[in-house]
C-alpha cells in the first residue's frame, strides 16, 4: 500500500533534519510490482524472500541428495562418477546447511521477531535487506561453480589438506571458501540487526522474560552467529590464502598441522549445529502450547536451557575430531562436555512433553510437525549421546551411523520444526491456510520417507558402511538397506511435491475465493503476532502494544473467574487490531542490493582476475558512501521517522529518552 | 464461547496508548541502536583476532621438511615497531579529544583532532608498509614459510582494520566540514572512536604477544 | 598539546555527565606511554624469568585502561560491557582450549610439547 499517498497531512520535516537531502539518486518509491520487492526494506517482505530463496535451494539440495541416492541404489552404481559424487555430497551438505536451514530460520526470524516483540520493523531495515541480498548473491556465487569447472569436492567441512590446490585443483573449493565467506557476511549482518532489535525495540512492558520463546531462541542463535562466524571467516581466509596466494597454512611440508583447520572449523561448526536447531526449538515452543491449550511448561527453564545450550555449545567442538589424533586428555575432556550438553536439551524435551501432558490437544498440521520434531529429534539426540562416548564414536565415525544421526537432528529436528512454523504462520503471512488434507499427505509422506531414508542408515553404519564413498560392492551386504534408503528418499520427494502442489492450489483457491480469508487469530494464539490482522498490514501494529505478561494476548482473551477457573472473556479475532492506522515507515532503498552485488564480483575476481575485484571494491565503497549519505527515511516521502535507524538521538543527547526507557521496563502493572 | 462479554468484543486488546507516539519510540535500554551495534561488532571481532593471533602463535615456529627462510620473529625491529606502536596509542588519545570536542560543539577543534588521528593512523600504516617491504627484502615473503604466512595475515588484517578506520575518520572530517554532521550527532564520532580504540587494543595485544614475548 | 588541553579544561566544567576531562585523558595517555616504555625496556634489558609474566600483565593493564577510559566502558551502560566481554572471554577460553589441545594434549607424534609450536 502506498502509505505516502494516503498521508498528505504530515509534510514538514522535523527541525534539525539537515542531513536528509544528500542522497545521490532518487529513491525507489514503487509500492507494488517487482521493484517493491527488490528494493524493499520491509522485514516481512524480506522474510518471505528469504523463505522463497531457501526453498529454491532446498529443491536443488534435494535433487543433489536424490542423485546421490540413485548412485547408491545398487552396488557399483553407475549413475555418477566418483568425482561427481564428491561434488554432489559436498554441495548437498553445504547447500542444506548454509542455503536452506539457516535462511529458512532467518525467514521466520525476520518475519516473526518484530511481530512477537511488538515492533514495526527491525532496528536497521536497510541492513536487513542487505543481509538478504548478500545471502542471495552468495548462494548464486557458490553454485556458479557447477558451470565453471565443477563444484567443491572436499566435503562440507572441507578438511585440510584435502582442500589444497594439490588435492583439489579445480576452482570448486575457491567457490566454497569465498561463497561461504559471503554467506557468512550475510548472517553476521542479520545477526547484529536482530540482536539490536530484540535488545532495544521490544514493546513497552515486554521484559526479556516476557518474550515469546521463539524470539528468545532467535536471540540465542544470533549471539551464536555473532561469535561463531568470525572463526569460520578466519578459517576460510586461511584456506583462500593458501589456494589463491600460495600461503602455507595447511602445507604439511612446511610443518603445518592440518588439525588447525579442523579446530577452527568445528569451533564454528558446533555452535552452527545449535544455530540450525534452536530456531525450530523456538517454533515448537510456540506451537505446542497453542495446540495443547496450556501454557508452556516451565517457560523460564526452557529459556534458560536454550541459553545454556548456547553457552555450552562452545565447549564441545572437538567431539567431531575424536579419531583425529586429539590425544587422550582432549578426548576425555570433550567427551565429558558433550555428555553434559545433552542435559539442557533433554530438559527442553521433557518440558515439551509436560506441556502436552493433560492438554486439550488439537492435531492440526503445525502440531503434527511439532510432535514429529519432538520424537524424531529425540532419536537423533540419543544417537548423539552415543557419539559422546569416545570408544563407541571411534567405531561410528565416518560411517552411515553418523549420517543417520545428523539427519535425524537436522531433518527430523530442524526441518520438521520449520515446516511446523510454515503451516502455523502461513495464515499470518499470506492470509489463508494451506489445505489441510494435502498437508496431512505431505506430513505422512515426509515422516514415512524420512524414517525409511535415515532409519536404515543406523544399521548400515553399524555394519561398517563408510560415508562419502561413491560405491560399495555386492559382497558387502549393504544392498538391501541401501535400496530401502533410496526408496525412502524418493518418498520424501513425493511428500515435497505434495507440499508444492498444496502451496499452489491453496494460493489459487485463495485468489478465486474458494479458500477462505483467515481472521487475525485463527489458532487461538498466545503471542502478539495474532493480535494484528492476517495477512500482516505493512506497518504491523496500529498501536504499540503494552505488555504485562508472558503470552500477553492469551491473557487478554482468558481470565480467571471468581472461582479461579480460566474463562474466555474475549474473542481473539474481535479484539485484534484492525490494521487501519498508517504510521510512518522506513523508505525503500537501492543501496542494499547494489552493495550486495559487489561481493560476488570481488570474489569472482579473486579466482579469475584481480581487475574484477577492483571493480567490485569500487562498487562496494561507492555504495557504502551512497548508503550512508541516504537517510533511512526519505524526507520526500512525506513524513519523518518512526525511530528505526536513529533511535532517540534525534532528541538530542540530553537524556530524556533514557528516563522514558527506564519507565518502559517498569511500565507493566500487575 | 457463550460467556464472552459483549462489551469487551467492541474493544481492542491493544488500543491507543501513551506509548503510541509515532515519532519517538524510546528504545528499551535507553541506548541507541548504533552504539549497541558497534559493541556487538567489536565483541564479534574479538573472535576474529583471537583466531588470527592463536593461528600465528601455533604456527610461528613450526618447521617441516621444506621449510626455508627466516621466521618473522627473526627479523623484528623492536625499536622501530615500538615507535609505531606508540604512534597508534597516541592516536587513541587524539580520537578521544575529537569526541569530547564535538560533544562540546567545538567543531573546528573536532576537525583538527579527527585529521590528527587519521594522520597518526596513516603513519602507523606507513610504518607497517615499511616493515613489510623490509622483511621482503630480507627474504621473508608471504609465501616463504608458514611463520611468514601467519605473520603477514595477522598484521595485515590489523592493517586493513586501521585503514578502514582512516577512511571512516576522513569521511567524518568531510561530513563535519560540510556541516552535515553536527554536535547533535556527536555519537557517530564516538562510535567510530570505539572502533578506532578497538583497533588500538588489538595492537596492544599483538605488540606484546607477537613482538615482545620471545 | 598540553596547553591546548588545559584551555579546554577551563570550558569543560559544566559539561558531560561521564568520562574524564581532556586533561584526564592526557594523563591516561601518559600512563599508557610509560607502560609501553616499560614493555619496550624488556627488549633492551634482560628481565629473566619475569619477562613474559610482566609483559602479559602490562598488556592486560593497557588493554583494560584503553577499554575502561578511552572506550568509556567504565562509565557506560552495562549492556556494552556484556556484549564486549562475552566476545572477549569466549575468544580467550576457546582459543586457550584449542591451543592447549594442539600443543599439549595431542599425540606426541604430532608436535613437540616442549615448545609452543
Amino acid at each position: 500500500m502506498a502509505i505516502t499517498e494516503e498521508r498528505p497531512e504530515i509534510l514538514e520535516l522535523e527541525s534539525g533534519d539537515t542531513t536528509s537531502s544528500t542522497g545521490v539518486f532518487a529513491r525507489p518509491t514503487n509500492a507494488t510490482g517487482w521493484r517493491a520487492w527488490l528494493f524493499t526494506v520491509d522485514h516481512k517482505k524480506i522474510g518471505i524472500m528469504y523463505g522463497v530463496v531457501a526453498m529454491f535451494w532446498f529443491l536443488w539440495g534435494g535433487i543433489e541428495a536424490l542423485l546421490i541416492r540413485a548412485q547408491l541404489f545398487t552396488p557399483n552404481g553407475t549413475v555418477l562418477t566418483a568425482d561427481q559424487y564428491n561434488q554432489l555430497f559436498t554441495m548437498h551438505g553445504t547447500t542444506m546447511v548454509f542455503l536452506v536451514i539457516m535462511p529458512l530460520a532467518a525467514a521466520f526470524a525476520n518475519y516473526m521477531v518484530p511481530l512477537q516483540i511488538g515492533a514495526r520493523d527491525v532496528a536497521f531495515p536497510r541492513m536487513n535487506a542487505l543481509g538478504l541480498w548478500i545471502f542471495v548473491f552468495g548462494g548464486i556465487f557458490l553454485n556458479l561453480s557447477w558451470f565453471l569447472g565443477g563444484g567443491p569436492d572436499g566435503g562440507w567441512f572441507a578438511y585440510a589438506p584435502n582442500t589444497g590446490v594439490t588435492f583439489s585443483p579445480g576452482a570448486g573449493m575457491d567457490f566454497y571458501a569465498l561463497g561461504l565467506q559471503i554467506a557468512g557476511i550475510a548472517s553476521l549482518v542479520g545477526a547484529i540487526n536482530l540482536i539490536v532489535t530484540i535488545i532495544n525495540m521490544r514493546a513497552p512492558g515486554m521484559t526479556m522474560l516476557r518474550m515469546p520463546v521463539f524470539t528468545w531462541m532467535i536471540l540465542v542463535v544470533q549471539f551464536l552467529l555473532l561469535f561463531a562466524l568470525p572463526v569460520i571467516t578466519v578459517a576460510l581466509i586461511l584456506l583462500s590464502f593458501d589456494r589463491t596466494f600460495d600461503a602455507n597454512f595447511f602445507n604439511v611440508s612446511m610443518g603445518a598441522d592440518p588439525l588447525l583447520w579442523q579446530h577452527l572449523f568445528w569451533i564454528f561448526g558446533h555452535p552452527e549445529v545449535y544455530i540450525l536447531i534452536l530456531p525450530s526449538f523456538g517454533i515448537v515452543s510456540e506451537t505446542l502450547p497453542v495446540f495443547s491449550r496450556k501454557p508452556l511448561f516451565g517457560y523460564s527453564v526452557i529459556v534458560i536451557s536454550g541459553a545454556a545450550i548456547g553457552f555450552m555449545g562452545w565447549g564441545v567442538w572437538a567431539h567431531h575430531m575424536f579419531v583425529s589424533g586429539l590425544g587422550p586428555v582432549g578426548v576425555a575432556a570433550f567427551s565429558a562436555t558433550t555428555m553434559f550438553i545433552a542435559v539442557p536439551t533433554g530438559v527442553k524435551i521433557l518440558n515439551w512433553i509436560a506441556t502436552m501432558w493433560g492438554g486439550n490437544l488439537r492435531f492440526t498440521l503445525p502440531m503434527m510437525f511439532s510432535v514429529s520434531l519432538v520424537s524424531m529429534f529425540t532419536i537423533g539426540g540419543l544417537s548423539g549421546v552415543m557419539h559422546a562416548v569416545a570408544p563407541a564414536d571411534t567405531q561410528q565415525t565416518d560411517t552411515y551411523f553418523i549420517v543417520a544421526h545428523f539427519h535425524y537432528v537436522l531433518f527430523g529436528g530442524a526441518l520438521m520444526g520449520l515446516f511446523a512454523g510454515m503451516y502455523y504462520w502461513w495464515p499470518k503471512a499470506f492470509g489463508y491456510r494451506l489445505n489441510d488434507k494435502l498437508g496431512k499427505w505431505h506430513f505422512w509422506a515426509v515422516l514415512l520417507g524420512f524414517n525409511m531414508a535415515f532409519g536404515p542408515m543406523h544399521i548400515l553404519g553399524l555394519q561398517g558402511m563408510a560415508r562419502r564413498h561413491s560405491r560399495y560392492g555386492p559382497e558387502d551386504g549393504f544392498d538391501f538397506w541401501n535400496a530401502v534408503v533410496t526408496i525412502g528418499a524418493f518418498v520424501i520427494l513425493i511428500g515435497m511435491i505434495i507440499f508444492a502442489v498444496n502451496i499452489v492450489r491453496s494460493w489459487l483457491g485463495y485468489k478465486e475465493g474458494t479458500v477462505p480469508q483467515e481472521p487475525a487469530d485463527p489458532w487461538d494464539g498466545r503471542t502478539l503476532e495474532w493480535a494484528i490482522p492476517s495477512p500482516t498490514p505493512e506497518h504491523n501494529f496500529d498501536y504499540v502494544p503494552v505488555v504485562t505478561d508472558v503470552d500477553d494476548f492469551w491473557h487478554k482473551k482468558y481470565q480467571p473467574d471468581a472461582n479461579g477457573k480460566l474463562r474466555k472473556v474475549a474473542d481473539g479475532n474481535a479484539i485484534a487490531q484492525k490494521g487501519d492506522q498508517h504510521p510512518h515507515l522506513p523508505s525503500p532503498s537501492y543501496w542494499p542490493i547494489v552493495l550486495a552485488a559487489a561481493l560476488p564480483l570481488i570474489a569472482l575476481g579473486l579466482i579469475y582476475n584481480l581487475w574484477l575485484t577492483g571493480i567490485g571494491l569500487v562498487l562496494l565503497l561507492g555504495s557504502m558512501f551512497g548508503w550512508s549519505l541516504e537517510p533511512a527515511t526519505d524526507p520526500d516521502a512525506g513524513h519523518g521517522d518512526h525511530g528505526d535507524d536513529h533511535g532517540p538521538e534525534e532528541d538530542g543527547p540530553d537524556g530524556n529518552d533514557k528516563v522514558e526507557a527506564e519507565t518502559a521496563e517498569e511500565a507493566p502493572v500487575d | 464461547m457463550t460467556d464472552v462479554a459483549e462489551s469487551s468484543t467492541s474493544q481492542l486488546a491493544y488500543g491507543p496508548t501513551d506509548w503510541d507516539d509515532h515519532h519517538h519510540l524510546p528504545t528499551n535500554t535507553g541506548l541507541t541502536n548504533e552504539k549497541i551495534t558497534m559493541w556487538a561488532f567489536l565483541g564479534s571481532d574479538c573472535l576474529l583476532f583471537g583466531s588470527l593471533v592463536s593461528t600465528y602463535l601455533l604456527l610461528r615456529n613450526r618447521v617441516g621438511p621444506s621449510t626455508r627462510g627466516p621466521t618473522a620473529a627473526d627479523l623484528f625491529d623492536i625499536p622501530f615497531t615500538s615507535v609505531s606502536s606508540f604512534v597508534l596509542l597516541m592516536s587513541s588519545l587524539t580520537m578521544v579529544l575529537a569526541v569530547t570536542s564535538i560533544q562540546r560543539a567545538e567543531m573546528e577543534r573536532c576537525k583538527l583532532w579527527l585529521l590528527t588521528t587519521a594522520a597518526l593512523g596513516s603513519i602507523f600504516i606507513a610504518g607497517q608498509v615499511y616493515e613489510f617491504t623490509g622483511f621482503y627484502r630480507e627474504g621473508l615473503g608471504f609465501t616463504t614459510n608458514i611463520s611468514s604466512s601467519a605473520f603477514f595475515t595477522l598484521t595485515g588484517f590489523h592493517g586493513v582494520h586501521v585503514s578502514l578506520g582512516i577512511v571512516m575518520l576522513v569521511t567524518m572530517w568531510v561530513l563535519v566540514s560540510g556541516g552535515y554532521l553536527g554536535p547533535d550527532r556527536a555519537e557517530t564520532i564516538e562510535i567510530i572512536g570505539l572502533y578506532w580504540h578497538f583497533v588500538d587494543i588489538v595492537w596492544i595485544v599483538i605488540f606484546a604477544v607477537v613482538y615482545l614475548i620471545p | 598539546m598540553e596547553t591546548v588541553a588545559a584551555s579546554e579544561e577551563d570550558t569543560h566544567a559544566e559539561h558531560h555527565d561521564h568520562g574524564l576531562s581532556d586533561v584526564g585523558y592526557i594523563k591516561i595517555a601518559i600512563i599508557l606511554g610509560v607502560l609501553t616504555a616499560v614493555e619496550v625496556a624488556t627488549y633492551f634489558w634482560d628481565f629473566g624469568i619475569l619477562e613474559v609474566p610482566s609483559l602479559l600483565i602490562l598488556m592486560v593493564v593497557k588493554f583494560q585502561i584503553v577499554v575502561s577510559y578511552f572506550m568509556h566502558l567504565k562509565f557506560d551502560s552495562k549492556v556494552f560491557s556484556y556484549l564486549f566481554v562475552t566476545g572477549l572471554v569466549l575468544a580467550m577460553a576457546v582459543f586457550a582450549a584449542m591451543g592447549t589441545s594442539m600443543v599439549f594434549w595431542q599425540d606426541p607424534s604430532g608436535c613437540d610439547a616442549s615448545s609452543f609450536c
